[in-house]
């Protein structure tokens, strides 16, 4: 094989001599030996020019896999390593502490992705082997250009954020509060407690959800180490893993928060004798007023002024009652946006889901009958504190005789989401549970199948069918108010096809409840965009790795907790809280974060200061000496886009790790065995 | 043996020895690390069968594409060159696919000045979640390029190169460096 001159020519001094290359081929067990011949990829990297060693072994990331790259390395017989394996996104790191560990530079090291990329995809043995060749001799020839460069550390700040405060985000802060670190906890509306607090009761324990969740709201509220930020939210992130700049905006209440102290004399003195406009907290089902608390237990228990509905606002005629009736001064009519702008060293996003909207599904009529429910209202009519007083009427103020819940509403529907929600079939049966509790009514649930995995789930199911409630097993067709015989007179009637029974039926009931599904927030967009992390297809945000790193992203220091991940019940969103509260808290308390090696730097004597590279720079890393007229590159604020580096007209502009030599070399590397 | 040689003499071995079989283009292709790759990663992940013909080079950002990149690849052997980002908007660092797509607008101009026809070169914005599409847009470029046949220059595909100790990259010469 031949080697160019001039890759020679372009390598960089190295302390440990000129390149000498190990190449080790992973089977990955039968992942990758099951359709590449390794022995062959291993016979050809030998023939390859620079390779000194060139060995396979079944697992390459195990301690004996990385015990050979070690041993090779102090051995002296390489000094740079290629592993062809998985994706560099799944081991790169482990190869890369394996090669210092060996003694050389973390960075003398390439990864050739032969299972993603290449086992994994091919359909065919040969040219699955073929194309591991070239991937192989691509690495090959670019590692050989691989410069010796240090890993660099940053220091991290010791605070951190939560966005969201709903029960995963609630425990994520006082996990780590209670650790010593300052939080600071922002929440979009005017209360933390999110969708559990909506809740009456809570599945398979029927624990009553109020009385678990408030404990730790008014824990998160008289934390020392916490700073609680309602009806604000984050309007800018900005700095790189340990040390992020945000920016957060504290919408007005129209109440100084530091004075209320939640007597809520201003609410019962308003101009408004009664609630008068939908309440958003009761699924609009009761009245509020134009000044408000969404629900008793509110943290903080501060009132809000909406200045749509409120007279004041709308008109400038009003008496003010309620600021009469403040004995601490505590309204400010004039109050404006607000901001704050903190350093922290991690985040984690608990934004949480919304619920389907039912009215998307038209066959199960919400929306155009008044007794078709969604299940968030149901939950709202059951609480005790909620518009009904736990009373699960109907808009007629009768109690139902008979209430149909329809499963999988929005889920596992190609028309909509296609996944399960995970949650719908056990708030089902517990809803079954509390309306029969409260009503004696007859349930009858309709479900495609009944997913009752989780500690105590199936022996719920199990009670459910006990006390009575009919579960027919099917997708409902429509719910209608034709009614084709007396009985079904006045009231819905469920068509549904019984698919163990193998029939058609109707079942008349005076109340539908529709389960529906778990979707990502409306936003979730904006913000992924905000943290720099991205959503799978379905909109959810996406997790560093399905099993391995379920909790991180792939911008480090960024973490989720709970349902913004994926559909998620209570016991799994705490769980998973807990755990992104830890590997937060690992990152912040080591107090450094290695950074990535692959920042741009310019080689000075081909810079002509043509400034392109400078105004190209999306984070401003790019700085110009008017005095030498060469363009410089700092560092630390440099994130390794490489931006700059494809513009340069003079190739001055150079990334480390992705040098212009090195992917020249990687492409004539894919392409010279093919 | 020059590059132009080894071309016809060596590809075509290792493919089934049907006629319809016997041109096996070679597709380079840029994907950028945060979308694209991941996807790539993802399509792998879901074992989505897809042409073996085109070899990944992984960048942090499609914005690092140098436009020299995609000429190096044609003038190595390559017969197509496909280029992955992240949805506008959705860039990991910003803006870098913005001047990927700029960049790729001019050079496309420029690669019909050299005859090499636009379903060679392609550029596509594939996300992290999108593995089928990595899978859909490989099968497509691969069955494009090869109902086009092998790319031919007009110009010796190995030219000559700058030999200045530490000069960053061999420069094009001739016509293809217009």
């Amino acid at each position: 094989m031949r080697e160019p001159e001039r890759d020679r020519a372009s390598r960089p001094p190295s302390p440990n001599g000129g390149p000498r290359i190990g190449v080790y081929v992973c089977h990955c067990g039968l992942n990758i030996a099951g359709k590449v011949d390794v022995q062959a990829v291993v016979d050809f990297a030998a023939t390859l020019p620079n390779v000194a060693v060139a060995r396979d072994y079944r697992f390459m990331c195990s301690d004996p896999g990385q015990d050979l790259i070690e041993q090779d390395l102090r051995d002296g017989l390489i000094n740079r390593v290629v592993v062809a394996s998985c994706s560099p996104l799944m081991h790169e790191a482990t190869f890369r502490r394996a090669t210092a560990e060996g003694g050389t530079s973390p960075f003398h090291f390439q990864m050739a992705s032969i299972r993603e990329h290449v086992s994994w995809v091919t359909a065919d043995a040969d040219e699955a082997t073929e194309k591991a060749k070239a991937l192989v001799a691509g690495a090959v020839r670019r590692v050989a250009l691989h410069e010796y460069l240090e890993p660099r550390q940053a220091s991290v700040n010791a605070d951190v954020m939560v966005v969201g405060g709903g029960i995963a985000g609630i425990h994520a802060a006082l996990t780590m509060a209670d650790a010593g670190k300052h939080v600071f906890l922002v929440e979009r509306e005017s209360t933390i407690g999110g969708h559990m607090a909506k809740f009456d009761k809570t599945f398979p324990t029927l624990d009553c959800a109020a009385c678990i969740l408030t404990p730790k709201m008014s824990q998160v509220r008289s934390h020392p180490n916490i700073t609680l930020w309602t009806y604000s939210d984050v309007v800018s992130v900005e700095g790189y893993t340990g040390d992020f700049t945000v920016r957060v905006r504290h919408r007005p209440r129209y109440v100084i928060e530091e004075l209320c102290t939640g007597c809520f004399e201003c609410i019962e003195k308003c101009i408004h004798k009664q609630g008068k406009f939908d309440d958003e907290f009761n699924e609009g089902l009761g009245k509020r007023k134009p000044i408000y608390i969404p629900f008793p237990q509110a943290t903080p228990s501060v009132v809000v002024v909406d200045p749509e509905t409120c007279i004041w606002f709308k008109t400038g005629k009003c008496p003010q009652t309620c600021v009469e009736a403040c004995e601490r001064d505590a309204f400010d009519f004039e109050q404006q946006e607000t901001f704050d702008e903190v350093k922290v060293g991690a985040i984690v996003l608990a934004t949480g889901f919304k619920t389907f909207d039912a009215a998307r599904a038209p066959e199960y009529g919400y929306g155009t009958y008044p007794n078709v429910y969604t299940s968030l209202e149901v939950e709202r009519l059951l609480n005790a504190a909620g518009p009904t007083g736990g009373e699960p009427i109907l808009r007629d103020g009768t109690r139902p005789r008979s209430v149909g819940i329809i499963h999988c509403v929005g889920s596992r529907d190609e028309r909509y989401n296609a996944y399960c929600s995970r949650v719908c079939c056990m708030y089902s049966l517990k809803l079954a549970h509390l309306v029969k509790e409260r009503t004696g009514a007859e349930v009858y649930e309709f479900y495609i199948d009944m997913r009752a995995a989780g500690k105590g789930y199936e022996e719920f199911y199990d009670e459910i069918l006990k006390e009575g409630t009919h579960l027919i097993r099917g997708r409902v067709a429509e719910v209608t108010d034709e009614a084709i015989s007396p009985e079904e007179e006045g009231r819905l009637v469920i068509r549904a096809e019984d698919t163990l029974m193998g029939v058609v039926r109707r079942i008349p009931v005076d109340m539908v409840v529709l389960a529906v599904g778990l979707e990502p927030q409306s936003d979730a967009q904006e913000v992924r965009r905000l943290f720099n992390i991205s959503c799978g297809g379905e909109g959810f945000f996406t997790e560093r790795h399905p099993k391995l790193a379920p909790v991180s992203t792939f911008t480090d220091g960024v973490f989720l907790a709970g349902a913004c991940q994926g559909p998620k019940d209570i016991p799994d969103t705490v769980a998973q809280a807990g755990a992104a509260a830890a590997e937060a808290l690992a990152m912040v308390d080591r107090g450094y974060v290695m950074l990535e090696a692959n920042t741009a730097f310019i080689d000075e004597a081909a810079c002509s200061g043509c400034k392109t590279c400078v105004g190209l720079c999306p984070f401003g890393a790019i700085a110009f000496d008017e005095e030498r007229k060469k363009a410089a590159v700092n560092e630390v604020v440099c994130k390794g886009c490489g931006i700059c580096v494809g513009a340069c007209p003079s190739g001055a502009a150079q990334q480390h790790l992705f040098t212009d030599a090195q992917i020249f070399a990687e492409i004539e590397g894919v392409l010279e065995y093919v | 043996m020059s590059e132009a040689a080894r071309i016809q003499t060596d590809a075509p071995d290792r493919a089934r020895p049907t006629a319809e079989r016997a041109f096996e283009p070679k597709i380079v292709a840029f994907f950028c690390n945060w979308c694209t790759y991941t996807a790539a990663d993802l399509a792998g992940i879901s074992r989505m069968q897809y042409a073996p013909n085109v070899r990944v080079i992984r960048l942090m950002c499609s914005g690092r594409l140098d436009p020299q990149f995609v000429l190096a690849a044609l003038r190595d052997g390559a017969d197509g060159v496909l280029i992955g980002g992240c949805h506008p908007g959705d860039c990991h660092y910003q803006e870098g696919n913005d001047n990927a797509l700029r960049r790729f607008e001019v050079l496309r101009r420029m690669l019909r000045d050299l005859g090499i026809e636009d379903e060679r070169v392609r550029l596509e914005w594939i996300s992290a979640a999108e593995g089928d599409k990595v899978q859909k847009v490989c099968d497509e470029i691969t069955e494009q390029v090869r109902a086009l046949g092998p790319l031919r220059l007009s110009v010796p595909r190995r030219v000559e190169t700058d030999e200045t100790p530490g000069a960053p990259a061999p420069r094009l010469v001739g016509q293809e460096a217009r």
